[in-house]
Order: structure tokens, then sequence, then C-alpha cells
């Protein structure tokens, strides 16, 4: 059982939690030329990176809020918890 | 080799079975090969197998990390079907259904090949619908499916809940009879041990640990026990893909995410066909010991753990105690998990790819087990002729960026709902 730290409600058991992918991927900025193989990338491409690893989860039976998560791939170690307009 | 025979079992007797030959060698590796194969599951045992058997090439090594058919080869509940509705999983699936159907003799090993038949349960009107084309696409692609009533689908498997009170009510199913299961250790093992005995150097405790480009071509491999020499490599690491990736500079369409498995205590013969709940994400077959084989959802993040957490299983064995409520009573006796390489639209990847010599077959997602021979025959017809078959055409790496995406379940990029 993961136990994750919202930052709004606290410590909570991984049941009440949804999971959003990776957060490090960005959309491409709008207003801006944009080719196809930009889009696609956007879309399709994964780091998928084994150790530290930065995702959006979702409170969804809590405050329903997004916020990242900082955790292990290969141990599951969560080490910090962070709102979703915030940066590591 | 010494053929496995009942004539050799007789003669190996007279001596207490000391003197048979060992399976594969513990080779060291050599400073060069025509090709080599990064990874020894069944899919990389499978390719050098037929490297070898079909194209002639036989100067190839197996460099695996661990040791082989420790991976996903090991883990996975070992159902073997081809009941897709797009052609190109089809075909491609039901090419892989002839080569087990033949595998036992082939390989000279039993790999317990038992054609006992996948039933996929409908639990509405809609659900029937969906399964109704399904079935009439797969009869379409030569491939055999039965659309069973609620009464017959009773009658096939009676220990299934048909009372009247039930959240989701069976209301029929779809079945592939000639779908089934096989020993997975057997497949690895008798890949290995022909692949062996034709000249392929399976090289197991072996990492990569970096490779040698230039010019856009592959030179050679760096590895734990030191740098081969090598103009042809296929890449089949399955959920360890983006690791060695990462070495090319190179980013796949694939995530790597986490599947459990599990198996209760044996039980005396109660289930004889592959059983899937429709409602959610379940399947279930018994094994030759008795015990119930069962598996279901991704964990539903990133991990390359190889364990998994308990609310996952829960979740899972919910479902499985819903569709068959006698599962309750049942202690489990193991449970798993392996890294999955989910790609971004649910089906493989076998393609070159943009550096000359580099070849990568992955993107199995959870269907790895059932696609090891044709997965390896297809990938070996690529590396031999440096050319897709037409079996894989659809399984290209640059499908992400043309839109020929295979869709199969439509779930899009979100590996993690399943």
């Amino acid at each position: 059982m993961l136990h994750i730290r919202c930052p709004h409600c606290g410590m909570r058991s991984q049941n009440e939690f949804a999971y959003g992918g990776d957060a490090s991927v960005k959309r491409p900025e709008l207003n801006k030329e944009i080719s196809d193989l930009e889009w696609d990338n956007f879309v399709y491409l994964r780091k998928s990176l084994r150790g530290k690893h930065l995702e959006l989860w979702q409170h969804i039976s809590g405050c329903r809020q997004w916020f990242k998560v900082q955790r292990d791939t290969s141990t599951h170690e969560i080490f910090k918890t962070i709102k979703a307009n915030e940066d590591i | 080799m010494q053929k496995y025979s009942i004539f050799n079992l007789i003669k190996n007797a007279f001596s207490n079975h000391q003197n048979w030959d060992l399976a594969w060698k513990d080779p060291t590796p050599k400073k060069e090969y025509d090709v080599v194969i990064i990874g020894g599951g069944g899919h990389g045992l499978a390719t050098a197998y037929y490297l070898a058997k079909e194209h002639n090439i036989t100067n190839v090594a197996i460099i695996e990390k661990g040791w082989i058919g420790g991976g996903n080869a090991g883990r996975n509940t070992t159902i073997i079907r081809s009941n897709y509705m797009y052609d190109d999983n089809a075909l491609f699936s039901e090419f892989g259904m002839d080569l087990w159907r033949k595998m036992s003799q082939d390989l000279n090993y039993n790999v317990m090949f038992s054609p006992r038949g996948i039933i996929n349960l409908a639990h509405s009107d809609a659900q029937i619908n969906i399964f109704t084309r399904r079935g009439n696409s797969m009869r379409l692609n030569g491939i055999d499916a039965v659309l069973l009533s609620r009464e017959e689908v009773k009658e096939i498997i009676p220990m299934a809940d048909f009372s009247d009170n039930v959240r989701f009510p069976i209301f029929g199913g779809l079945m592939q009879p000639s779908a089934g299961t096989a020993r997975h250790d057997a497949v690895v093992w008798g890949y290995a041990r022909q692949a062996d005995s034709m000249g392929v150097d399976i090289i197991q405790n072996c990492e990569v640990t970096g490779f040698d480009v230039s010019g856009g071509k592959i030179n050679g491999v760096r590895t734990s026990r030191g740098d081969i020499k090598v103009k042809k490599i296929g890449l089949c690491v399955a959920g360890s893909t983006n690791i060695l990736a990462e070495k090319l500079n190179m980013t796949i369409p694939v995530e790597t995410h986490l599947l459990q498995a599990c198996v209760s205590e044996p039980v005396k013969p109660v289930l004889d066909r592959v059983v899937t709940f429709g409602a959610g994400h379940f399947y279930i077959s018994q094994s030759d010991k008795g015990e119930m084989v069962m598996g279901g959802d991704l964990d539903g993040y990133n991990s390359y753990a190889q364990r998994g957490n308990l609310p996952t299983l829960q979740h899972v064995l919910t479902e499985g105690i819903a569709m068959m409520p006698f599962l309750s009573k049942l202690k489990m006796l193991r449970t798993w998990g392996g890294i999955m390489d989910m790609s971004m639209d649910g089906s493989p990847i076998i393609d070159k790819t943009h550096i000359e010599g580099l070849y990568l077959n992955c993107g199995w997602c959870y269907g790895g087990f059932k696609a090891t021979p044709a997965s390896g025959w297809t990938f070996a017809h690529t590396i031999a002729q440096d050319r897709v078959h037409k079996l894989n055409a659809g399984y290209s790496l640059n499908r992400f960026n043309t839109g020929h995406l295979l869709d199969e379940k439509g779930l899009g990029t979100k590996t993690w709902i399943s």
C-alpha cells in the first residue's frame, strides 16, 4: 500500500488517489507554429524513468485536487508531494 | 544434441539419468558476432532460434542480465489466444497459433500446449453486440469463434455465478475453442536448447552497459563481460526497453507498468477453460497442478519494481469472486509482479529503427507470452532480411507519426486505465 501525502489534506492511503501520469510532459505552447512531429512526441513519447519520477496524481476520493508526486519507480519510495502549480 | 524420446529415457535409466547432456552451454562471450539479441526471455530466445533455423544465421549471441526466462516469461499466466478484431493483430496471432500447435514436435520439448479454449464473458446486450462483431471479424480471418448464449455458458462453466440478483449477470460469451495455455518455462527451455544446439551462445548474467554507435550505424555493444563487435542488434527487453533506449538517446512510445498475478492453493479439477470477466479485468484458468491462476488490472502507476501492492490484488480478486463465488473459499498460495512494456496504443512494435543495424521488439503490454513464437519468427525475419515481414508490417514504430494506430481496446495513451 502506498501512502501519499496530499498537499491539501495530508497523509492518506493509495485507495483515495488516481494516477495521472508523467508530470514532466509539457503541452506545446499555444499561439506558436507547432509541427506534426512535436504534437506526436507530446502525445506518444514517454521517458518512463527508472528511479526518481515526477508524476501527477488526483485525490479523487478526497479534495479532488491534482498535485505532483516525486516517487522512485524502482522502490516506490515517495520523496515529495507538491501542489500542481509548484515546481520541484 | 540428445533427442528427448522414450528410447533415450529408457537408455539413460540404466545409468540413473546421470549422463544426460546439459540442455544448453554456458559460453564466455566471443569478441564478435553477426547478430546479438539483447534479452533472454521467450521472445529473444525464439528470435535466435528462428534466425538459426529459418535464415541460417548461427553466429548469434543472446545477452541476458539475469537468467533466461526470469522476467516476464516466468511471470505470466500462460494464456495463448488470437481473438483479435483488427487484421494486423488477428493474422499475426493466428500465425502464432499455428506455431504453438507444432511447437512440442518442432522443439523436441513438451511445452504442454493445452488448447482448452477461452471464454470472454459478456454482461450486457451491448457487450454481446460487440462480441458478435469481434467474433465475425475473427471468422473472416480464419480464426474459430463461437458466440455462446447464457445457457451454453452455464453448461461449460456451471461454477460461475448464474443466480438472479447479481450486479453483472452473465448474458453470454465469446469463445475461441482453439485458444489455451502452455507451460511457460518449457517454452523458454525448449527454445534455448534448440538455439544452443544450432550454435547460438546464450550468455547469462551479462548486463548491457552501452552501445557503440557511429555514423548512424551499430558497431558494437558494451557489456559487463566485455565489448562485443556486432553489426546487428535485436532489442528484446520488454519492460526495460526505455532503460536501454536512453543509452541510445532514443525515446520510445512505451511506458513501464506493473502487473500482478497470483495462484491459489491446488484444488481438484474444476475449470477446464480460460475464462475472462467482461465487466472488469480478470482472467482465470486452472493449472495442471490444480492451482487457480489469476490476474487482472495493472497496478496503475509507472514502476520497475517487479512487485505490487495489495489494493490492486484485492480489487482484481473481488472481480473474480463476483464471477465465480467459490474462489472466496480458496487460500492464496503465491502472488508476484512483472513489469510490462505498455505501448501507447496497446499493440506491439517489431521494426527497424533510425539507427542502421538496430532492431526493436517491444510494447507487448500484457499479451507477450502468447506472441512468443510469432514474435520470434517475424523479428528474426526483420533482422535477417533487414525488412519487415508482412505479418509485422502493422507493428511499425512510425505508426505513432502516421496515425495508423492499432488501438484494439480503444484506451488511448492512458495505459494504466485497464
